[in-house]
């Protein structure tokens, strides 16, 4: 057993290592390869150990340093920290697997840069998800948008650059102007930027101004693509789909709806929001990004658009919880966290390999092409089956407590959104596979074989699954997240 | 020895580069001239760190020309605020002068090396010799003194671009007019108050206040102060006279002539006059501030829609200024406190900007612009990392300088309670990114041209760009000192303690 500070030690740093040595191993390829799989068990065996010390009931902190008086870098895992630390860190191991097949079997260029960009991408999420302050956590919130521009650029093309502008504009805007004043407001006002059980803006903020205060958290953390801010997240699919798959899915996204999720708990309180009411207005946004981006959804032809408003709904869902500030509602949104990142991570891989091996970008190319292809459709299958909430899948659980949470904070309304996009969540996720299966092929393909991209998505398409009967952990931890510890 | 070196600290400043400035005129040697401004540089660092380390706990040393007592005779005085800004200017001048022996060579001519390096040492002197005066006219002289040495250096960038003469005589002329504002104002000021020491005339001024003359006088000596911190409007100067300038001279010009004056006109407004607080507050609500938001955004849009790399720059420090004078105008210790930790910090960023700007004209033999940078990344990967990181200090990426300067500042502006100057200030922030996008881009996300030569770095041009881009990370992380030093400055304009609060 390794101390606890070492585990937060080897979590924070075996990712920035890998990062570090990618360019000197590039001169064996395989080395370089190995690099990301190896680093991401390290990460994981540590993340590991800092969630189960959490459920102990301890909170593993590491000291870094000391900006100015009042201002330090500083670690300490949250419940909500520990969640988010295992998802980032499980997810990479298979994602860099699965990104050596993608790069490639798709001839990709600048591969090493490729592979160093990703794992600081990697590091900067776990610094987030164990943040012991809001300093620490806009400073690598920040970290993580710069480190994932040369991914959303790297095929350098036109195309690629106007998407990277936009990434940058929106991601940096919205954090310089918006996330940077609400993180000095706090610190001004109550002289402090930890996180604390219980929040701590009780008393020391003018109760009409924080629904305001909100507003510049829920708009600033521009990585949770609110409407109207979610643009860049579609854009950013011009990136290669490992990008896709582990960023924009899972690690950058979740750092967003994990920013607010804490925020909310640690630092607002969830008493102190649902006392005033500040966040009613949120309630009826993040019904409104859930089903008008659902309905978007199914007007993309291309399987990745798709599945990108997918996610913004189902990031939604997520922020939908922090604002019902009801502790089911915050449970539900802790393990949607989990369930959302392993089902949706399981479509980008599919959609991935899909292309990989033959090809296809658009869902109406699909008709036909599930024989071809049988291991990565019927992952597909499971992964949508979780997105939509039916048993037995993960994902089945967070909407089901997301819906318990509406109820117990006495949102009907609510219940019906959230019904109402599961319908809709069926028709643009269940269309791909219906034509995969059930129509005539229109397109002749040849489809070579790539076991590292089918064999990521199967495994995840079985996380999926085991998350139904297997989630103890995870459940205790949003358990006590949602009662503020 | 030791015992007078240290009483004499203030005018060894100011003496030794002055004295060496013409030791170095002398020489035509290239290397010996830049071994002399290295001496003379270094030295004045080092004195300047002593200064600091007397004066950073409040202690406030004065010092006597000639030993004739003030308010007769001509005073030097150094306090936490003084001594802070002369260590950022002499740290930063020394590097500059440490990058300055290549990026020279490609530039001047071999023979014109000894009396550039007499004028380098001028300006530093002068500069020195401007933070420390406590005569107002004294000051005057240190002011033509600099300038006039700066407009040698401007127009020593003719041997590349004849541009650099038009550049250098605006810079002369306009200057001219800011000095002789100054020196006006400061003869309306003797007239009310019969004194030219600060520290008297700030004792007199109750007693004459209310009288239209000393309020004339008061504004001529801001006026004159704004043309040569280079505040919007009357930055027009700026821009030509940094870009045109050989890269060394905008390295040394954007990290310590602009922040001098910029401390005189925090001297002046919060010691000289502070005997006359209503009118300050008004200069400061109605006059600095709006300015200050204007050059803020004047420079950073100029700065967007540029295509030449130094004339960018010039144009973003113009927006840099901007929030320094803001810091100034807002008139609070927090703010004031926040001015001075960005006026260490945005010397760093652009010092070392300025530097790299200087080691590709030197690879690439041509001026730097948006064209001719194209794959650089690729091409001079160890400087333009340096580059980058300066770049993303500039753009206030968290962990680096640039992001503690942003930090304080809106810290101290949310608690002014102005939430229009806010917003406008962080507006102008993201819209700082744009520009500084606009190169990274063209450096790093796009292939070297075909048929481009291999370029060589020279470890002379990259070192002191890597010591000042480190310098940007390593005050992003622990910038207590800076921090503390910027509030005891602050402290001591005001004559006031603020305990712990800020």
């Amino acid at each position: 057993m390794m101390s606890l500070q070492t585990a937060m030690l080897i979590g924070l740093l075996a990712p920035l290592v890998v990062a570090v040595l990618t360019p000197f191993l590039a001169v064996r390829h395989v080395w370089r390869d190995a690099a990301g799989p190896v680093g991401g068990v390290l990460t994981f065996i540590a993340a590991v150990q800092v969630a189960l010390a959490v459920i102990d009931g301890e909170t593993p902190r590491l000291f870094v340093a000391q900006i100015a008086e009042g201002l330090a870098i500083e670690f300490a895992v949250t419940p909500l920290g520990a969640i988010f630390g295992l998802v980032a860190s499980g997810l990479w191991i298979l994602a860099a697997l699965y990104s050596v097949g993608y790069m490639r079997g798709n001839h990709e260029k600048h591969q090493t840069r490729f592979a160093a960009f990703y794992a600081v991408a990697v590091h900067a999420a776990m610094a987030v998800a164990w943040s012991g302050n809001l300093l620490v956590l806009f400073i690598f919130y920040e970290i993580l948008t710069f480190s994932t521009y040369p991914l959303v650029t790297h095929k350098e093309s036109a195309v690629a650059r106007n998407a990277g502008r936009l990434y940058m504009s929106i991601l940096v805007g919205t954090s310089v102007i918006l996330l940077l004043p609400a993180v000095v407001w706090v610190w001004f006002n109550t002289g402090t930027l930890d996180f604390r059980p219980g929040g701590y803006l009780e008393g020391q903020i003018d109760p009409t101004m924080v629904p305001i205060l909100l507003g510049l958290f829920a708009f600033g953390v521009g990585k949770a693509a609110l409407m109207p801010i979610h643009r860049w997240l579609p854009a950013a699919m011009v990136a290669p789909t490992p990008v896709s798959a582990l960023l924009h899915a899972v690690a950058v996204v979740k750092a967003g709806v994990f920013t607010i999720l804490t925020v909310v708990v640690y630092v607002f309180g969830i008493d102190f929001l649902a006392k005033t009411g500040a966040s009613q207005w949120l309630i009826w946004l993040t019904a409104f990004t859930i089903l008008s981006s659902s309905v978007v959804a199914i007007s993309k032809d291309d399987i990745k658009a798709r599945l990108a408003y997918s996610t913004i709904s189902q990031l939604s869902y997520i922020v939908l919880g922090a604002a019902l500030a009801s502790s089911m509602a915050v449970q539900g949104a802790a393990m949607h966290i989990v369930m959302h990142a392993a089902g949706k991570i399981t479509l980008f891989f599919c959609a991935g390999a899909i292309y990989v091996q033959a090809h296809l970008t658009k869902v109406s190319d699909l008709d036909g092409q599930g024989r071809e292809m049988p291991w990565v459709f019927t992952a597909f299958f499971i992964g949508a089956l979780s997105i939509i909430g039916i048993p037995p899948l993960g994902g089945s659980w967070s909407k089901f407590m997301l819906m318990a949470g509406a109820a117990d904070a006495g949102y009907i309304a609510i219940l019906a959104v959230l019904g109402l996009s599961s319908l809709l969540n069926v028709f643009y996720l269940l269309e791909p596979l219906s034509r995969a299966f059930f129509r005539e092929k229109t397109k002749l393909v040849e489809v070579k074989r790539h076991p590292l991209v089918v064999i990521p998505p199967v495994m995840t398409a079985l996380i999926s699954i085991a998350l139904f009967f297997y989630n103890e952990t995870f459940f205790d931890l949003a358990i006590l997240a949602s009662r503020g510890q | 020895m030791g015992s007078v070196i240290l009483t004499n600290l203030p005018a060894l400043l100011v003496v030794v580069p002055l004295l060496l400035a013409p030791i170095s005129a002398l020489f035509t040697f290239a290397s010996l001239g830049w071994a002399i401004a290295v001496v003379g540089t270094g030295a004045s660092l080092i004195f300047a760190l002593l200064l600091q380390s007397l004066t950073e706990t409040g202690v406030r040393i004065s010092y006597h020309l000639g030993n004739w007592e003030p308010p007769w005779g001509i005073e030097f005085v150094v306090d936490s605020a003084s001594s802070l800004t002369l260590v950022v200017m002499s740290g930063l001048g020394f590097l500059a002068t440490l990058a300055a022996r290549q990026l020279v060579t490609n530039e001047i001519a071999e023979k014109d090396i000894g009396k550039f390096y007499a004028a380098w040492l001028l300006v530093s002197g002068g500069l020195f010799g401007l933070v420390m005066t406590a005569d107002a006219f004294n000051l005057f002289v240190f002011l033509e003194i600099s300038a006039l040495a700066s407009v040698i250096l401007i127009g020593m960038g003719a041997g590349t671009d004849r541009r650099a003469l038009v550049a250098g005589y605006h810079y002369l002329v306009i200057g001219a007019v800011g000095a002789t504002f100054y020196v006006i104002g400061v003869g309306f000021i003797y007239a009310m108050t019969g004194s030219l020491n600060m520290a008297d005339i700030a004792s007199r001024i109750p007693d004459a206040s209310g009288s239209a003359a000393i309020y004339v006088g008061f504004g001529f000596m801001v006026a004159g102060i704004l043309v040569k911190a280079a505040i919007f409007p009357v930055h027009i100067w700026l821009p030509a006279a940094y870009s045109y300038a050989p890269s060394a001279v905008s390295t040394l010009l954007a990290s310590i002539a602009t922040k001098a004056a910029l401390y005189v006109l925090a001297r002046i407004l919060f010691t000289v006059f502070s005997g006359m607080p209503d009118v300050v507050t008004i200069a400061l609500s109605n006059v600095i501030v709006p300015l200050a938001i204007g050059g803020v955004f004047v420079g950073t849009i100029m700065a967007i829609y540029e295509a030449d790399i130094k004339k960018l720059f010039a144009h973003s420090s113009v927006a840099q200024i901007g929030y320094i004078a803001l810091g100034l105008g807002l008139g609070t210790p927090a703010s004031v406190s926040a001015a001075f930790i960005h006026i260490g910090n945005h010397a760093l960023i652009k010092g070392g900007i300025f530097m790299a700007i200087g080691g590709f004209v030197a690879a690439l033999g041509a001026r730097a612009s948006l064209d001719s940078l194209i794959g650089i990344g690729r091409r001079l990967p160890l400087t333009a990392t340096a580059f980058l990181i300066c770049g993303l200090s500039l753009a206030g990426l968290p962990l680096t300088a640039g992001f503690i300067s942003k930090l304080y500042l809106v810290r101290a502006i949310l608690e002014t309670e102005s939430y229009v100057i806010l917003s406008l200030v962080l507006i102008s922030s993201a819209l700082s990114v744009v520009y500084l996008w606009k190169i990274m881009e063209v450096m790093w996300m796009q292939p070297v041209p075909a048929r481009s030569p291999k370029l060589v770095e020279n470890p002379a041009i990259y070192l002191p760009i890597w010591i000042v881009a480190l310098g940007n990370i390593w005050f992003g992380i622990d910038a207590s000192w800076l921090v503390s030093a910027s509030r005891m400055a602050a402290q001591m304009l005001f004559g006031v303690s603020l305990g712990g609060g800020t």
